[in-house]
């Protein structure tokens, strides 16, 4: 261990015993924009309210995201050495008893708790199910999310308690380079942000290229709609993210990172600044790092809203402040990426998982999961499900079995009956494939995609052509405009599938919009225009009776009003 | 481009922007960071922010700033309304009910498209993913998350907005 690194283990773990085991009880809060959305600030308010009321004080800190939204508000409160009590869907009322209860008398109300995990050798609070037991969180395998939630994303020292920078300073101190690619690659890691690429193979690409000047970039763009795992991470547990970054550096022998971000989405923009001073003053960013003779500078680039920013190469001209429009290739990044030089494009989770993968060894992390997709998967589950929230599964899993075991299955009364995997230009799935594996070429198989790890749920109360409409819609609306086919085919295609909603279907529309597809998927330069077409693809593929019913029997309108029309926006690129 | 006589609120707008394009804290400065940095600031683009950005990047004409301000969809050219309401259309809310939502809101604030309301109170922007999905449907007023929303509670939180003050006054 190096020195450096030692002195901050000892600060760490001194902040960690003070927190856990110190002299005030510490109430953690589950933020992130979800637990905003679910009222998170409203409670914590209440919490601080009773708390002056009761004449007591305590640690109140505004968590990440553990991920069980639909618990959401989540409080979780700690007397000094004792149990952690959750409590679920807490309201501001709820606050001021969870606080009169515990805080003020200190005896948790077994009635109102949700779940609990025990002090080290106790037997916790009778009648609380254990939150490690919970049909949420058993069979995850926490890897890139396993800080989330727990510790304070503001707190350097909070991750460094829990384990982190270790496999940072394990790699710089006993790891050549070489070594630490070696791992990556015998992890059988594969690129969390669509296309699943082998992440070892890309680095090596850049590996080889013997420039002064290299980039690692981090790409938490994040525009697919059903997705928000790379926020999630971000907002919740940034040095994990960070931590593999300078891996990722390090493996590459580069440079300089940088951190993508659409504006707006302050919480984890704030959080991505914050971590990146911090470990610049803790001697993890900057010159000689750790007293090593590695060097490296990372820094947090926001974009403007442009889903195509997402693309690798458009990604790269956002950086350099243009138009999010996409390169062609040659020259590959590797070769000449961001401001020519080369570079190397990774997901905010495929980063994520590279801390744990040195600190345990790439075998460990190929133990998880299937031959051939390793380790997990981020799944976020929303729609019409009883248990909406953001999961780390291992792959393998099929998707029934995580639907109903892990989600709940659907809300009372209703059956499931589509599925939206993998963003806008991912698709849809029906129930035959239900018992399908989540894995990345099982699901590929299928013609849906597990891409980012997005899966929305809907039930017989969804027209699928309705559906279908509202993602293509996106498509159009983000198309960058570079190829006309992507540009003037989804907008062909919404107009079609306008009319088919609206019960003004013509004879043809169908063959008219495969013919369009084609097109796009011919005459696009990146995935957005040769993907566009995969929502009507997929849901012809399993729904084609429901075109049917509105091409050739006029059994419309369909959608959420009368008339068949749909509420979009108004503004496109020009 | 802007001409006729210059006041003084003009000057004193091309200096706010000079030290908002001045005072950009990252390492690297362009002009899709320039105008980032500006409407933060300033809430909007303003004409002469084009200008001024041309004038700050090396290199860049006003053709060129333009054509980044054009592209990306976050950008505006006029002031804002005092309020932002922001109602999600993205798949996980559109299963949820969202087109309903949007109904009601456009209803509640007389307005069948986005943009500002005529007594400039407020903005209404359609929004292609909160990032709240697990709590469809999803708005953001002032740029505040509110899930599980129904048209009704929506139109509540509009009217609650219209009492209060701009934010950061
Ligand atoms: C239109 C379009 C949008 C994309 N958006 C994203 C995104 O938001 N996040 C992301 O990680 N990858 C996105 N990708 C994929 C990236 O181009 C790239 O493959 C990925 O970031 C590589 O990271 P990985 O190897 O870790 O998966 C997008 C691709 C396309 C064609
Ligand atoms: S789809 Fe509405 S918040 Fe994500």
């Amino acid at each position: 261990m190096t020195a450096p690194f030692e002195q901050l283990k000892t600060r760490a773990q001194q902040r960690w015993n003070e927190l856990t085991a110190g002299a005030l009880p510490w109430i953690r809060v589950g933020g992130g924009v979800s637990g905003e959305a679910a009222g998170a600030h409203e409670v914590t308010l209440a919490l601080n309210k009773a708390i002056e009321k009761a004449n007591r004080r305590a640690n109140v800190t505004r968590v990440g995201m553990l991920g069980l939204c639909y618990a959401e508000p989540l409080v979780d409160v700690q007397l000094p050495g004792g149990d952690r009590i959750f409590y679920a869907n807490v309201t501001p009322e709820k606050a001021a008893e969870i606080v009169q209860t515990h805080i003020a008398h200190g005896v948790p109300e077994a009635s109102l708790a949700f779940a609990q995990v025990p002090a080290p050798g106790g037997s916790g609070l009778a009648g609380v199910p254990d939150l490690n037991d919970l049909p949420t969180m058993k069979r995850q395998v926490r890897i890139a999310t396993r800080n989330s939630g727990h510790i304070d994303p503001r707190d350097l020292l909070q991750y460094v308690a829990n384990g982190g920078y270790a496999a940072l300073d394990k790699a710089l101190t006993g790891m050549t380079p070489a070594q630490v690619l070696d791992e990556v690659k015998n992890s059988g890691l594969r690129g969390r942000g669509g296309a699943a690429f082998p992440t070892g193979t890309k680095w090596s690409f850049l590996a080889g290229n013997k420039s002064p000047v290299k980039y690692i970039l981090c790409n938490c763009e994040e525009g697919d709609p059903g997705a928000f795992n790379d926020k999630g991470v971000l907002e919740s547990d940034p040095h994990t993210l960070l931590e593999g970054l300078i891996l990722a550096g390090y493996a590459t022998t580069s440079s300089n990172g940088v951190i993508f971000i659409r504006q707006g989405h302050e919480e984890p923009i704030e959080a991505a600044r914050k971590a990146v001073q911090d470990a610049y003053d803790a001697g993890l960013l900057g010159k000689n790092i750790l007293g090593s003779n590695f060097s490296y500078d990372v820094e947090v680039a926001l974009t403007g809203d442009s889903y195509v920013a997402g693309e690798e190469t458009a990604l790269m001209e956002a950086i350099e402040g243009k138009r999010s429009m996409p390169r062609y290739r040659p020259p590959f990044p590797a070769q000449a990426g961001l401001w020519q030089k080369p570079s190397n494009i990774n997901n905010v989770k495929t980063l994520s998982y590279v801390p744990q993968i040195i600190a345990n060894g790439g075998a460990w992390f190929k133990g998880v999961g299937t031959p051939g997709s390793a380790g997990t998967a981020i799944l976020c589950i929303t729609g019409e499900i009883q248990r909406p929230g953001m999961y780390e599964l291992p792959m393998g899993m099929t998707i029934r079995e995580v639907l109903n075991q892990i989600a709940g299955g659907p809300p009372a009364g209703k059956r499931i009956k589509v599925l939206q995997t993998g963003g806008p230009l991912g698709g849809v799935l029906g129930e035959s494939d239900f018992d399908v594996q989540i894995d990345f070429d099982a699901m590929s198989k299928t013609g849906a995609i597990l891409g980012s790890g997005g899966i929305i749920v809907g039930s017989d109360d969804v027209n699928v052509v309705d559906l279908t409409r509202n993602l293509v819609a996106f498509n159009q609306f983000e198309s960058c405009g570079k190829c006309f086919p992507c540009r003037l085919g989804t907008t062909h295609m919404v107009e079609v599938l306008d009319r088919i909603c609206q019960n003004k279907a013509r004879a043809g529309d169908r063959e008219l919009m495969e013919r369009i597809g084609q097109s796009m998927k011919v005459g696009s330069l990146c995935g957005h225009g040769q993907l566009g077409y995969n929502p009507i693809l997929s849901a012809f593929k399993y729904f084609a009776a429901e075109f049917d019913e509105l091409v050739k029997d006029h059994k419309g309108p369909v959608g959420a009003f009368a008339d068949g029309t749909m509420i979009v926006p108004t503004r496109t690129r020009p | 481009m802007t001409s006729g006589v210059t006041t003084a609120a003009d000057t004193e707008l091309r200096e706010r922007i000079r030290r908002t394009l001045r005072s950009q804290k990252q390492r690297t400065i362009t002009v899709l960071s320039s105008l980032l940095a500006v409407q933060h600031e300033i809430k909007y683009v303003p004409e002469v922010a084009i200008e001024e950005t041309a004038h700050f990047i090396k290199g860049a004409t006003i053709n060129d700033v333009w054509s980044v301000a054009s592209f990306y969809t976050n950008f505006r050219f006029t002031p804002p309304g005092d309020h932002t309401v922001e109602v999600c259309w993205g798949p996980s809310c559109h299963i949820k009910g969202a087109q309903h939502v949007l109904r009601a809101v456009q209803s509640e604030l007389g307005l069948d498209r986005e943009g500002e309301t005529s007594d400039g109170k407020f903005t209404l922007r359609y929004n292609t993913c909160l990032g709240a999905c697990a709590h469809a449907p999803v708005i953001a007023i002032d740029h505040v998350h509110h899930g599980r929303i129904t048209p009704d509670s929506a139109v509540r939180h509009v009217k609650q907005a219209r009492s209060k003050p701009a934010p950061g006054h």
